[in-house]
């Protein structure tokens, strides 16, 4: 096992431990009208990651956008199969905290240093969402 | 989370099984939060009614009691579901029976929501079944704490009625009807209401269309937080602001906005920014103005328009007599559809003055309970829709894989009578 690269703490809203690759975002992600929940995946066509399925990875984004649906239909890909391993994001709405709590995946919320500098897709990830802390485990492949 | 003696006892099963799992639930999301306590509320509108295909697994597995369990309270056991403990309603859901053949919409699932009406009403849920509660009898006064879903709804309740909520999910809301209790938290305490950015409108906002697109550019520039705006707006009315709202709450997440002079509680731009040093304003120029017209337009390609939809929020009254009056006499272009969408309360007015007719003798169709977005069907073979609406125009697409063209009432009702999309930037 090789020392992790980085640890980022934060706060546990959601318990449980597991350890998935990154998908990173910059842009906040929509539920209705953002999301798949049949194969999980973005379908917001301005959104950087237009047409990136999320299952089984842990979705590092800025938070929740759009409508009161958010949480309903990350509930909706826990029951499809198709839900994230994890989240982690930084900006506190209704929406994300309880699409997290509904979607019943660990979640760590206001981590530092910021997820979305510190965190690039394709690492491996492990978040304790008991602990609250984000542990980057390894570095992707450079591209 | 400081919890008083009545909710420690609904937490620990004196009111039911249920009640408890929905404190439990309550619980787990105010300490998420960071709230310090919950809130008392008397008035909830949420989902529970909506079909989907998780939902009617779960009914498959032990009837709505299990569908209200796993998705209104996050709990897998066996629960009773009792009355609503305070005022609920039903938001918009999916299609009713008069949409029923209009699209590949499924019998089976209008059946079922009809079925989940009869069990939620027993249970005390009106069912207002649609996205604007504030038009047909769920007005919230001034300071109300409510715990409301629907972007859109929730923008209006806080900004143009001053009441309080923030915007809940079918889980809260779920909870809040069988406890009357919500996290204080968010748009409940004043010192989060205040704005937070100023932005100016020197491009013009004086019609509906114009609201629309404002609130788009609104939203894209705050995100989550609470802008105060200010501009040579005249007077909105409830269309505008409702348009307005339901805009800033696509691009971003508005929940709250103050309109100085206008909205009630922001008798001035200083009392808008509860006493704070009041920023350096963003500018909303033509420019600005020009990029959400072509944004919303950038869906669009060819001009032969197949679906017209307006009512997105549902349509107000006066809506649906301005669209009767600029169909009357007219007919739609063979092979194209124009639905609007409003409340079904609204709807037995219109029958009361003869809209109805106008815009069904012109082919249109006046329906109820949802919109295409929320049941993800249109017309078969639509391809190309047009609409006034800027939050339609801008989730259509993404769930239909349809292209889109946004532009004015009279644009909307000149594409349904021509087949032809000859809407410009004006």
């Amino acid at each position: 096992m090789t020392e992790p690269v980085l640890e980022l703490r934060g706060r546990g809203i959601v318990g449980g431990v597991v350890e998935a690759e990154a998908l990173v975002t910059r842009d906040p992600i929509s539920g209705f009208g953002g999301i798949d929940v049949a194969t999980g995946t973005v379908i917001e066509p301005r959104h950087e990651l237009f047409g990136v399925c999320f299952t089984g990875k842990v979705l590092v984004f800025p938070g929740a956008k759009g409508s009161s649906g958010w949480s309903g239909f990350f509930q909706s890909t826990r029951l499809m199969g198709t839900a994230p391993a994890a989240m982690v994001f930084n900006v506190i709405t209704t929406k994300a905290v309880l699409g997290a709590i509904v979607t019943r995946i660990p979640t760590v919320v206001e981590a530092s240093p910021d997820p979305l500098d510190a965190v690039r897709t394709g690492d491996l990830l492990r978040v304790d969402g008991d602990s609250g802390v984000v542990t980057v485990l390894r570095r992707a492949a450079q591209p | 989370m400081q919890l008083t003696d009545d909710e420690l006892r609904m937490r620990d099963g004196a009111e039911g099984n249920a009640v408890a799992a929905a404190m439990d639930l309550l619980i787990r999301y105010g300490e998420a939060l960071g709230a310090e306590r919950l809130v008392d509320t008397r008035n909830v509108a949420g989902t529970m009614t909506q079909p989907s295909p998780a939902k009617a697994q779960l009914v498959r597995e032990g009837g709505w009691a299990k569908a209200y369990a796993v998705i209104n309270l996050d709990s897998d056991d066996d629960l009773d579901i009792p009355r609503m403990k305070v005022p609920t309603c039903q938001l918009q859901h999916g299609f009713a029976e008069d949409a029923d053949g209009l699209t590949s919409y499924s019998k089976q699932s209008i059946e079922l929501q009809a079925d989940a009406e009869s069990y939620f009403s027993e249970r005390g849920v009106n069912i207002l079944a649609t996205c604007t509660p504030y038009q047909v009898g769920n007005l919230p006064v001034r300071g109300e704490h409510v715990a409301w879903m629907e972007s859109s709804a929730v923008v209006y309740a806080n900004s143009v009625l001053g009441a309080r909520t923030n915007c809940e999910g079918g889980a809260s809301t779920g909870a809040a009807g069988l406890t009357g209790k919500i996290p204080y938290w968010g748009n409940h305490i004043t010192e989060n209401r205040y704005a937070t950015h100023l932005l100016q409108a020197d491009a013009r906002v004086a019609t509906f269309q114009d609201w629309g697109m404002f609130g788009y550019y609104v939203g894209e520039i705050v995100q989550e937080a609470r802008p105060a705006v200010i501009g040579d707006f005249g007077q909105p009315d409830l269309a505008d602001l409702k348009h307005f709202g339901a805009a800033t709450a696509t691009s971003g997440g508005v929940e709250i906005y103050h309109i100085p002079g206008i909205t009630p509680e922001a008798p001035t731009l200083e009392a808008a920014f509860g006493g704070a040093a009041v920023p350096e304003a963003i500018r909303y120029g033509e420019a600005e103005r020009r990029w959400v017209y072509e944004t919303l337009n950038a869906q669009g390609d060819s001009e032969d328009v197949d679906f017209i939809l307006l009512g997105c929020p549902h349509a107000s009254l006066d809506q649906i007599a301005q669209i009767a009056h600029l169909l009357e006499g007219r007919r739609l272009h063979e092979g194209t559809e124009l639905w609007v969408m409003t409340p079904r309360a609204l709807r037995t007015m219109a029958d009361r003055n003869g809209y109805t007719d106008t815009i069904t003798r012109a082919g249109g169709k006046l329906l109820t309970d949802s919109c295409p977005a929320m049941s993800r069907a249109a017309p078969p073979g639509t391809r190309v829709f047009a609409t006034d609406s800027a939050k339609q125009a801008h989730y259509l697409p993404a769930i239909l894989g349809i292209e889109a063209w946004f532009g004015t009432l009279a644009e909307c009702v000149d594409a349904a009578v021509t087949g032809r999309w000859r809407g410009e930037f004006a």
